[in-house]
């Protein structure tokens, strides 16, 4: 069976959300049914055919084509399967999946990941501020998986991150890690300022040190980790140029956010004449 | 059965069904890592008055322990899942922890887990860390030369503990250098241990007691000083016997180490004075697992 495959012929004029199309909400459906499926622009209620063409059978192998950043909630809740995104995407990516695998081929907007429960996010380009963050209201961000961006990444990534693995292969932006209770965070670029704000629990991994350290974080000094052995090993699952590098786990360790009595830590490697970094 | 000019009695060694499992120590090098090892399974002849069985089941290259490090291979054997988490978990905290440079994990997979740091976490004393890793929770125990990493839990499979053979011999000395070929023999092979020390065991039980309360007494059959006044199975040239125990995962692994201990003893033959091989069993009706000697040469012979 050939992937199906939805192709966007008609740009919407305002945002439009994409949460009933996943592969597993669109299993056994005919191109027919999935024609009518209702979508929401804004306050308006539209087809599927209304913005989309639709080849293919194999709901499990679902791929959207010239995607765009106004196309949201991609994703959402999904289950099972793989969704492949050629082209941008917009806010809500992945919000609260559970499983299966998301593969985009571009960029991706704000909230990427929140809220997820498992499964494997993959962003070939740039990603907006809040990624794997917990959306205003929410207590808890990225509740587990696994989300790697291969360029770089907006403010706030993890922001009340509660389990999962997050790994920036470029740069982020201010408040990596802010309040997160747990989970673990690696920037292989380099991080912008104020890294761990409010951080309770959990490994924010870098590996440059960041310009302005927040002073309520405290030097530990230098540590050999065995536990980073068994997580660059898990990398290669994803398909990391972290797993390309050998193992390393001598890091310099940072403890905080002693502000809110948290307990936990910023890791930075020390053996820089050994890193992979472009 | 004559193997070499050694008797292979037709009997069985009757062994039970017990739970088991395996868990790989790592360290900073082999010393330290056999350190933990060693200090883990002591103790642990016989469930009778130890609560495990254990033992060392082989060293492991960096290739093949999870964090990269020399390690080594050890199986605990107990007769309930209950006793085996209780003791594993004490095991742990007492011999693992305390040993310099150690971590731990995991060496099995099944469906029934039981704990293995889930309570050693606890001496971090808040400060402990879990990582998720691969699916796998794991615990960073802070101590005084580092972290203490540990998995949280380990699997236990069905496994076969209690198969035995008996080694008489002509002299002591004789019977001891048969036990230590078949020691050798058997320590090469996989999924199994010889929980008594060395490998060998002199004091051969028999079921009960003339003492209240005593499960197991010593084997009057089979001791020699005893000929002529117990109903003894040794003939007057026999001087010494000496069992050796193995514990295995499955029942061929069991199975197999009899087959390669027996051969390794017989290749000794009557000219070292090795006159018979047998077996220890309880009537045939506590175990569930019956090894035929002859059955077990015989698909030797055809293999």
């Amino acid at each position: 069976m050939t992937p199906l495959t939805l192709e966007l012929h008609n740009i919407p004029t305002q945002r439009l959300d994409l949460s009933a199309l996943t592969p597993d909400r669109l299993a056994g459906m005919s191109a027919a049914e999935i024609s009518l499926i209702p979508l929401w622009m804004g306050n308006r209620q539209h087809t599927v055919e209304d913005f989309f063409s639709i080849t293919g059978e194999d709901a499990s192998q679902l791929v959207l084509n010239n995607a765009m950043n106004r196309l949201d909630c991609i994703g959402a809740d999904m289950t099972s399967g793989n969704i492949t995104i050629n082209g941008d995407a917009g806010v809500y990516l992945g919000q609260n999946m559970r499983g299966g695998k998301i593969h985009v081929n571009g960029d991706v907007a704000e909230y990427a990941g929140s809220g997820m429960f498992g499964g494997h996010i993959r962003i070939e380009g740039n990603a907006g501020d809040f990624l794997a963050a917990a959306i205003p209201g929410e207590r808890k961000g990225m509740r587990g998986g696994a989300i790697v961006v291969m360029g770089n990444a907006g403010d706030r990534v993890g922001d009340h991150l509660r389990r999962g693995t997050i790994l920036i292969e470029g740069n982020t932006g201010d408040y990596c890690g802010s309040r997160m209770s747990a989970g673990t965070i690696i920037v292989f670029g380099k991080a912008g300022n104020y890294v761990g704000f409010g951080m309770k629990r959990g490994t924010i991994l870098l590996s440059n040190a960041p310009d302005i350290m927040l002073p309520t974080f405290n030097d530990a000094g230098y540590h050999d980790l065995g536990f980073l052995v068994l997580l660059l090993s898990s990398l290669k699952e994803l398909d990391s140029r972290y797993a390309m590098n050998p193992a390393r786990k001598r890091v310099q360790r940072h403890l905080g956010d002693l502000a809110c009595n948290g307990k936990g830590e910023i890791l930075v490697w020390s053996d820089k004449t050994n890193m992979n970094c472009t | 059965m004559i193997i070499n000019g050694v008797e292979i009695e037709d009997t069985f060694a009757e062994a039970f069904e017990m739970t088991a499992t395996r868990v790989i120590i790592t360290a900073i090098n082999y010393k330290w890592a056999r350190h933990a090892a060693v200090t883990m399974t002591g103790f642990a002849t016989s469930v009778i008055g130890c609560g495990v069985e254990a033992g060392i089941e082989r060293a492991l290259g960096g290739d093949e322990t999870p964090d990269g490090r020399p390690g080594i291979s050890v199986l605990l054997f107990a007769t309930s899942g209950s006793t085996l988490a209780k003791q594993v978990t004490n095991r742990v905290g007492q011999c693992v922890l305390t040993c310099p440079t150690s971590a731990i994990f995991s060496g099995i997979e099944s469906d029934q887990k039981i704990p293995l740091g889930q309570y050693i976490r606890y001496f971090g004393d808040g400060f402990q860390i879990s990582k998720v890793i691969g699916g796998k929770r794991y615990w960073r125990v802070p101590v005084m030369d580092g972290e203490f990493l540990c998995e949280e839990t380990t699997s236990r499979v069905k496994a076969v503990g209690g198969g035995n053979f008996l080694v008489l011999a002509k002299t002591l000395s004789q019977a001891l250098l048969a036990c230590e070929a078949a020691i050798d023999a058997i320590g090469k092979l996989p999924n199994l241990i010889m929980p008594f020390p060395g490998g060998g065991v002199r004091s051969g039980s028999k079921v009960g007691s003339k003492y209240k309360g005593l499960m197991a007494s010593t084997n009057d059959a089979y001791c020699p000083t005893l000929r002529g006044l117990t109903r003894s199975e040794l003939t007057p040239d026999i001087e010494a016997a000496m069992e050796i125990v193995i514990d295995g995962l499955t029942a061929e692994d069991v199975r197999l180490a009899m087959r390669t201990g027996i051969h390794a003893v017989c290749a000794l033959g009557a000219s070292q004075g090795i006159k018979k091989i047998t077996a220890g069993q309880y009537g045939g009706k506590l175990g569930q697992f019956h090894f035929h000697l002859r059955e077990i040469m015989n698909d030797a012979a055809h293999a």
